[in-house]
């Protein structure tokens, strides 16, 4: 075997940088977390008078109840979207066309995530396609207020992890074998009860992953309520930018992130046993 | 079944193109607004986008916080993988886990922290440290992509060549790497694509000098503007080349 040492040099700059840029930065917004901002000066008090503050000031607490709101309902959305998409590449398009129908429906994937929240803007604004069309057909009078809303932001995010979502899934379905499916035919299944006991079932830990991907990323995403939402209900990720940019409060910043980061954990342990990530 | 099958096919596709192509055919509009009425083409905005210097410059410094950020992240990712494929080092599953863990946690996190520990070291904020964050989040998505494309197939050549007398650095650059060349190609486009798309961390660790994501985000704060359009459009395209062009060259051939 070879040695040890060079192992270990060759292991060293990997492990140094996320040290050096990951774990230490992870340990100082701990510390600075116990510290507070009084007078408009950073004072290391070492208590957890910011976590307090969290709990007792409904400011904060809303923009967790809203944050979670907007992602359990964006997460179950998706989901529902993503899966007959997913099943109908995988089993209804033909063979030949199954790939491009697949690229087809993750390509605007790559549209930059900012632009991507402002397309939807354009959608949905005042005098966007949606109102647009509403208003020259008769069905609405006055142009619905979507933009700035709650309904803007889930949209926009929905619209992301349809994406996402319709690509687990759909890998999850492409590995069934087919054998399955005939098998449970045979044994006079209909289609929906094949469905519901062979299918699901096998593929739950891609829809789970997907989900859990799709949890972590809206939950911690600043752009989409951003530009979408507006400042009318604030999410974690936004009080969070209006400590660092408007009052410079790092502690609170630090103590409302890391709270951010313990719930994506208590979310990690719920779907722990399906996130076996080597079974997808 | 069939007729539903297609009939939610199509409404998923409008869906999910429904912005791109608002957005692409009102980078077009002859008018003020990218809304409709559509009032007729021209490519004034492209013009004036090609003509904006800060725009362009923030255009080659998000390539060029990309390319590097990509680079060290795979070069380090591709050294650590091999480490712990081929050697027997205690705690190798912790620091696996080391590696990875910041995959766990959202960017704005790791931004925020990582704009603490600048500012508490002194350490002025630029596109510099804007690599480092990128770094930061890209080192373990290249390490997991090539790590797992470790095989004991590339083991086996490893070996014959330094029985026949090679230096592990010759092993690394002459066996290893084009033999991985697949994933260590994807795991650096990928990095590329999202450290050229990464907005909170290039928005608080960029100070003057900005990349382009951060650049539109100003755009934004004058409203709806065809130019922006435009510049997204510029984007998007540029995206679909890469990808179509991977598509044909990489993964073709692994198939």
């Amino acid at each position: 075997m070879h040695t040890t040492k060079t192992g270990w040099g060759l292991l060293a700059p990997a492990l140094l940088w996320i040290v050096a840029f990951f774990t230490v930065p992870m340990a100082l917004m701990v510390a600075v977390s116990l510290w507070s901002r009084e007078k408009g000066k950073i004072v290391q008090t070492w208590d957890l008078g910011n976590y307090a503050n969290f709990l007792e000031k409904s400011y904060f607490m809303q923009g967790l109840v809203n944050s979670l709101e907007i992602t359990a309902l964006v997460t179950i959305i998706s989901v529902l979207l993503a899966y007959p998409l997913a099943w109908i590449i995988a089993e209804q398009v033909p063979a030949r066309f199954r790939r491009l129908a697949l690229i087809l429906a993750i390509l605007p994937f790559w549209t930059s995530y900012v632009v991507r929240s402002y397309s939807w803007l354009l959608v949905l604004g005042k005098g966007g396609i949606v109102n647009q069309t509403l208003l020259s057909i008769g069905l609405i009078a006055e142009p619905l207020e979507i933009a700035s809303t709650r309904a803007a932001t889930v949209i926009g995010f929905v619209h992301f992890f349809t994406m996402l979502l319709t690509l687990t899934i759909y890998a999850n379905l492409v590995q069934l074998p087919p054998n399955y499916r005939r098998a449970a035919a045979d044994l006079g299944a209909s289609g929906l009860q094949t469905f519901r006991h062979v299918i699901l079932p096998l593929t739950l830990p891609g829809i789970m992953v997907g989900a859990f991907l799709t949890f972590v990323l809206c939950i911690g995403d600043y752009i989409t309520p951003q530009i979408l939402g507006g400042n009318n209900e604030l999410t974690l990720p936004q009080i969070i930018m209006l400590q660092i940019g408007r009052r410079a409060d790092f502690p609170m910043a630090s103590a409302i992130a890391l709270i951010l980061m313990s719930v994506v954990t208590v979310a990690y342990i719920a779907c722990a046993r399906w996130l076996r990530l080597e079974r997808v | 079944m069939r007729a539903l099958s297609w009939l939610y096919l199509a409404a998923a596709y409008g869906f999910i193109f429904l912005p791109v192509i608002v957005l692409v055919t009102f980078s077009f509009q002859d008018g003020r607004l990218p809304v409709p009425p559509f009032k007729g083409v021209t490519l004034r905005w492209y013009a004036e986008i090609f003509a904006d210097d800060r725009l362009m410059s923030a255009l080659l410094n998000s390539l060029v916080v990309a390319l590097g950020s990509s680079l060290v992240a795979v070069t380090l990712g591709f050294l650590a993988a091999f480490a712990l494929a081929r050697y027997v080092l205690p705690g190798s599953a912790w620091m696996r886990g080391l590696i990875a863990a910041p995959l766990t946690v959202s960017y704005l996190v790791i931004g925020l922290g990582l704009l603490m520990l600048f500012n508490q070291i002194g350490l002025p904020r630029s596109l510099w440290t804007v690599g480092i964050g990128h770094v930061v989040i890209n080192l373990p998505l290249c390490f997991a992509i090539i790590y797992a494309s470790m095989g004991a197939q590339q083991d086996a050549a490893e070996r014959a060549a330094r029985d026949l007398g090679a230096s592990t650095s010759q092993v690394l650059i002459l066996v290893t790497a084009p033999m991985l060349a697949p994933s260590i190609f994807a795991a650096f486009f990928l990095s590329v694509t999202f450290s050229w798309d990464e907005f909170i961390i290039a928005f608080l660790l960029a100070r003057f000098e900005v990349t382009l994501p951060v650049e539109i985000w100003n755009m934004l704060r004058s409203g709806l503007n065809p130019k922006t359009n435009a510049i997204g459009s510029v984007v998007f395209l540029i995206s679909i080349a890469l990808v179509i062009a991977l598509e044909f060259t990489v993964f073709r051939r692994r198939k």
